[in-house]
């Protein structure tokens, strides 16, 4: 049964709220994993000494942010210089609307899909928005009349422009496997399992696209290895040198949301979304578990799926120096492009037998 | 008023300003930037019309690609403020009046000619499946000559960004 408008519309902006709080929340403490991990990974403790584990970090940084002097060099294009960060974080929150995180809940007869909206082409609505991105990090460098922040912002556009083919690419073997462009009916094709114990995943049919999404992925948020737009030892800090305070700290926000965003996207189109890699579902349902957890498991393992998402962002980032320009384009271009145009046509010719 | 009706009316405003907006400021990188506007605009109207992967893929290719490559020269051309002229006379004495005439008489034909019922909000085939069908049955040799039309604008981009070839002839000079 379909929600009538008034409630569809509480519904979403409840859902919104939820979403947004728990999105900032989960950015904040990948600041945190990743200052961990990376800590300990090079002999450190990373941060100790603000709550249990340093736990409360991200509070006391997100206070920091907010109290420090927001500077204005006098010398920026002010306002793209305003609207550059503001771009940048919103469309990388705007991304996350469209997915979904478990099976649909059922409330007193009513029918609510666990994200804040299931569209048709939502995948097509998450390339969208994230190219729109783009403009956040090139506006940025541009309006800060820096020739640091210039080369940066230019950097960082030309290799957004090039993964973004790449990863579209990379993602068509999965659609064509799908049969369509909505997320919901992407993981549902995933469910189920090969003979009747190992998950019916597209990893294993599709690892070239996966590689592919992967690689191209690190490049479209900017991490290291592909983390040129920000290199310290020769940009200064790239695009964001000439920012401060609360607008340093958006940029930084979306670069997290953007993390997790892609990693969403990994679990979903390659791994299963919140399908279970055990199968324990339909045990526990037999088995008459209460209804909140089985409502709430699909959401654990789709959590658990981008946590191991993340870690392997932050372990990529303390192994793997960063490339040099050239290289990078050149493995964008003349091998990432083809490998994905490859599997595109195997896939195409698979599903077509 | 229908929350379409609503809806249609705001994306065309939007789009419009951002149209006017384009014109009246004198940086390139603002003009630049309410053109994406006005294309994002545009994927609003058509996603009321009901044309979902037209509407993505109008943000993606449109907004997302092309104009980044439009601001990534401005930026690296670094064009200044435009300079300011009182334009040419023969532009005001005939480019308006021509205008209005051509958009007359375009408006007049396809009024004309087209059975003068308005596109239904929701009518268009969004699913992208039946444009798939459309474009590699239907409009298959259109579809394969403008391929082959960017293919070749590529290889016209290539050449001439190619570095020239240094001939023997031309050391010697």
């Amino acid at each position: 049964m379909a929600l009538p408008i008034w409630l569809f519309i509480l519904a979403s902006v409840i859902k919104s709220g939820i979403l947004l709080f728990v999105l900032l929340t989960a950015v904040a403490y990948t600041v945190w994993l990743e200052r961990k991990v990376v800590g300990h990974m090079q002999n450190r403790w990373g941060p100790t000494r603000v709550g249990p584990f340093g736990l409360l970090q991200p509070a006391a940084d997100g206070i920091k942010f907010l109290f420090k002097e927001d500077l204005t060099p006098p010398h920026v294009y002010k306002p793209l210089f305003i609207a550059a960060p503001l771009i940048a974080v919103v469309f990388a929150l705007t991304s996350i609307s469209v997915i979904p995180f478990g099976n649909d809940v059922t409330i007193r007869g009513y029918r609510i899909p666990f994200q804040i909206t299931d569209v048709n082409t939502g995948l097509l609505l998450i390339l969208g928005v994230t190219s729109i991105g783009v403009y956040g990090v090139a506006l940025a460098g541009w309006s800060s009349n820096n020739k640091y922040s210039l080369l940066g912002g230019l950097r960082a556009s030309a290799q957004m422009v090039s993964y973004e083919i790449s990863l579209g690419l990379s993602l068509v073997g999965v659609l064509i496997m799908a049969g369509s462009f909505s997320l919901r009916d992407i993981v549902d094709a995933q469910s189920g399992y090969f003979w009747g114990f190992i998950p019916r995943w597209n990893i294993f049919s599709q690892f070239i696209g996966f590689f592919c999404y992967l690689m191209a992925a690190y490049a479209e948020t900017n991490r290291i290895p592909f983390d040129l737009p920000e290199a310290e030892t020769e940009l200064v800090a790239g695009y964001h040198t000439e920012y401060s305070a609360m607008k340093f700290a958006m940029f930084f926000m979306a670069e997290y949301a953007n993390m997790i965003t892609v990693a969403c996207l990994a679990t979903l189109l390659f791994f299963g979304g919140w399908h279970s890699p055990f199968g324990e579902q339909a045990w526990l349902q037999a088995h008459g578990a209460p209804g909140l957890l089985l409502a709430l498991l699909p959401v654990f393992w789709f959590a658990a799926k981008i946590v191991i998402f993340l870690f392997l962002y932050i372990w990529v980032r303390g192994t793997l120096p960063r490339f040099r320009y050239d290289q990078l384009m050149a493995f964008g271009w003349k091998f990432l492009l083809p490998l994905a145009l490859v599997n595109l046509i195997a896939t195409a010719i698979a599903v077509a037998w | 008023m229908s929350v379409h009706l609503i809806l249609f009316l705001a994306f065309g405003a939007v789009c419009v300003a951002g149209a006017v907006n384009l014109l009246a400021q004198t940086h390139p990188i603002n003009s630049a930037l309410s053109l994406i506007a006005v294309m994002a605009a545009l994927a609003g109207e058509y996603l009321l019309l009901g044309a979902e992967f037209v509407a993505a893929v109008q943000v993606i290719v449109y907004a997302g690609a092309i104009m980044v490559l439009f601001v990534f020269t401005i930026m690296l051309l670094n064009a200044g403020v435009e300079e300011r002229t009182k334009g040419s006379r023969v532009a005001v004495l005939f480019g308006i009046p021509g205008m209005l005439l051509g958009s007359i008489l375009v408006g007049w034909v396809v009024l004309r000619h087209s059975g003068t019922e308005a596109v239904v909000a929701g009518a268009l085939p969004g699913d992208p499946k039946i444009i798939g069908q459309l474009l590699f049955h239907e409009f298959l040799l259109p579809f394969e000559i403008t391929s082959v039309l960017i293919l070749i604008a590529i290889m016209g981009a290539v050449v001439l960004a190619s570095k020239p070839a240094t001939s023997p002839a031309r050391k010697v000079e």
